[in-house]
């Protein structure tokens, strides 16, 4: 094992916190079934999420991360629970705030740290940045980077699912400051109008950047699904066993009666909006605190897991140091890997030019001297 | 050959996509039961049935976004805006997420939607209904954007649309919609990127598209009666790709250029296609380049002012040809 990791720790050892043990979820029709690799593995993935995205913290800051870095620090019990309930037709797209889902998802972490870099091995050829991974083999469909656009192209892949004739179901994941833009609700009405298999799922960090909830939404943001006549849920996303018995309801009526439904999820960021934002002006640092020592979704699920003697703390270790090294080694890769080059750019523009042969004639790149 | 009109060959085009291929639904406001509010699709619903002749609500972003998603799993959806002037309320969908999901995916989705419509001034239904928007569109790497000027070309482009892998932007004219032509039966398509020279010339080019082209044919035979000038005219067919080397030979021919489109004069079409021209062919030409296009302001209501001043017509196209050849 690697022991340079540079990323400080968010969950390096239990804190004194005041967790329930059991789940009253963990007998859910979702969860009862879940055999000890699946439960570990679901762990593992949360775990291998914050150890990729604190060592990002330090690259970004030495400057060889460019752009944006939203952060999913606290959330990681949505897209892992989410995502693990996921069959081969069920399709997920996001917004900015997408590094969870992918590795949620199966992306291996290499490219998203290439990524990250703009390098030519990342996910996106070095093309998208962090708002914009993808990986259509895994059914995940970005990395989107206005709020609520990605809305209504969660809602098509819905509807294609649909008119072929599949069993399976789209989540089109937000966050609460989406709910806002007029997309989401163009998109809540052909869903419950054409009843598509299509699950809102609106992961409510509380703020929008740097606007609370209360400053920004008026009423219950699920709520707003009864205006359309769907079905709405709410829950915890501190609790993977939580996040998965309620998607898992919705995401069954969804396959088996095209019904859409809109799920709030209650969650929290630790970290600022994306690391540009400085975190002083909108929020106290004790409400992050209370949050991390009663709800931090790691240690919710890691005390879970040795109550149900699923973990040891020799796993839990072997977990934890793993999943940095990983990190380390997804850096190691984005050092090695070289940029894209200038030719680089007006490749993956259109499908046509891509092809050994192009289809259309005449000029369709227009350049300056 | 069979005459039909430009409404008609669209709809030919549409009716022989939606039979070849199970994947095409259209899809917009008013396309299904109502019959199009502009016809193109009518008798459609009656014969290919709801689910590939979608009415949807009048809701654009979400619509238009919806087929962008739809597409990027294999579904090939034929979005009719009523109005291209409609595309402002989609335009994150289209040009954020049509445009660029390519990009942005390092090559890993396609996206084979066509979004197509009227855009058009001309029918005195004001400024929030008289956009053409090509040069918008076409200033979006990632997007095609095709303007038909008559049925045949309608029909082969339209189909080309369809079985494009890339997003296409179709643009239709109100006013064209009942001009007649001759169309070739059967399974006729046209690469973009092809221009058509509509007339033969030596002493004048005239590069233009759409309705414009209409304009610009009856203002070249006016120029041969009346002056004895034979004047080349240009179809360009599709803005992008733009069928550049048809225009650079026909400029070698005849070393002078008027540009007539439907566009105002700030970053239009043929602002691109000056920069091209004098660019790559500065010592063709024996006179600077000209444009005819729509006068500078928001589209005016008043019908005969619209039509006779502020739109492009063969009057002020003749006026823009003597000044070129002065």
């Amino acid at each position: 094992m690697s022991k340079k990791s540079s990323a400080p720790a968010e969950t390096s050892a239990l804190s004194d916190v005041s967790i329930a043990v059991p789940s009253p979820h963990a007998t859910a029709a979702a969860n009862a079934g879940l055999t000890t690799e699946q439960r570990i593995e679901l762990y593992r993935k949360m775990v291998r999420i914050r150890r990729f995205e604190e060592r990002c913290l330090p690259v970004y800051n030495s400057g060889k991360i460019g752009g944006f870095l939203h952060l999913y620090i606290g959330q990681e019990a949505v897209a892992v629970g989410a995502c693990s309930l996921m069959g081969n037709d069920d399709h997920v797209i996001t917004a900015y705030r997408d590094h969870g889902h992918a590795i949620a998802v199966g992306m291996d972490t290499k490219p998203l740290m290439a990524e990250l870099y703009g390098k030519v091995t990342g996910c996106s050829k070095g093309k998208g940045g962090s708002m914009h991974y993808f990986a259509p083999d895994l059914n995940y469909w970005g990395g989107h980077g206005i709020v609520g656009g990605q809305i209504p192209l969660g809602t098509g892949l819905a509807y294609a699912v649909k008119y072929q004739g599949k069993k399976g179901a789209a989540m089109a994941f937000m966050g609460d400051g989406a709910v806002n833009q007029g997309a989401v609700h163009e998109a809540y009405n052909l869903a419950a109008l054409w009843d598509l298999p299509v699950i809102f799922v609106i992961e409510n960090n509380r703020y929008s950047m740097g606007t609370s909830q209360e400053r920004s939404s008026a009423g219950q943001l699920g709520k707003r699904a009864e205006a359309y006549d769907m079905k709405w849920y709410q829950c915890g996303g501190h609790d993977i066993y939580e996040v998965r018995a309620t998607l898992d309801l919705a995401l069954n009526r969804a396959r088996d009666e095209f019904k859409p439904a809109v799920v709030e999820i209650d969650t929290y960021r630790y970290r600022g909006h994306s690391v540009a934002d400085p975190d002083k002006t909108y929020r106290d640092r004790k409400e992050i605190e209370d949050y991390r020592n009663t709800k931090d979704p790691l240690q919710v699920f890691q005390k879970q897991l040795l109550h149900e003697k699923v973990l040891t703390d020799a796993i839990i270790e072997e977990i934890d140091l793993a999943a940095r090294a990983e990190a380390d080694r997804a850096v190691e890769f984005a050092e090695a890997s070289p940029f894209p080059t200038a030719d680089d750019i007006q490749k993956d523009v259109y499908w046509e030019t891509d092809q050994p042969k192009r289809t259309s004639e005449g000029r369709i790149f227009f350049n300056h001297v | 050959m069979p005459v039909i009109t430009y409404r008609e060959a669209i709809r030919a085009a549409l009716s022989e996509e939606i039979e070849r291929d199970p994947n095409v639904v259209v899809m917009g406001e008013e396309v299904a039961q109502f019959n199009g509010a502009y016809k193109v699709t009518e008798g459609m619903y009656e014969k290919y049935g709801p689910k590939r002749i979608v009415d949807t609500p009048i809701s654009e972003a979400g619509f238009i976004g919806m087929g962008v998603g739809a597409s990027m799993l294999g579904i090939r959806p034929v979005m009719e805006l009523m109005f291209w002037s409609f595309y402002s309320v989609a335009f994150d969908q289209i040009v954020n997420n049509a445009a660029n999901v390519r990009y942005m995916s390092g090559g890993q989705i396609a996206c084979p939607i066509v979004i197509r419509g009227p855009a058009n001034g001309g029918t005195n239904v004001g400024a929030t209904h008289s956009h053409t928007p090509e040069n918008i569109l076409a200033h979006h790497p990632g997007l095609k954007v095709v303007v038909p000027s008559n049925a045949a070309d309608a029909k082969a482009l339209m189909k080309t649309a369809i079985r494009d892998n890339d997003p296409v932007m179709y643009l239709e004219n109100t006013i064209l919609y009942g001009e007649k032509g001759e169309v070739p039966d059967g399974d006729i398509t046209l690469p973009f990127g092809r221009a058509n020279i509509a007339r033969l010339g030596k002493d004048l080019t005239i590069v233009s598209y759409g309705r414009c082209v209409v304009h610009s044919l009856i203002a070249a035979e006016k120029m041969k009666a009346e002056k004895g000038l034979d004047i080349e005219v240009i179809d360009l067919r599709t803005i992008r790709p733009l069928d550049v080397d048809t225009v650079l030979k026909s400029v070698a021919k005849t070393h002078r250029v008027l540009i007539v489109e439907e566009q105002r004069p700030f970053c239009s079409v043929g602002s691109h296609l000056a920069a091209i021209i004098q660019e790559e062919a500065f010592d063709e030409l024996d006179a600077p380049i000209l444009r005819v296009g729509t006068i500078d302001a928001p589209a005016i209501y008043a019908p005969p002012v619209e039509k006779q001043f502020q739109l492009p017509n063969p009057e002020r196209v003749i006026a823009g040809i003597l000044k070129v050849m002065a």
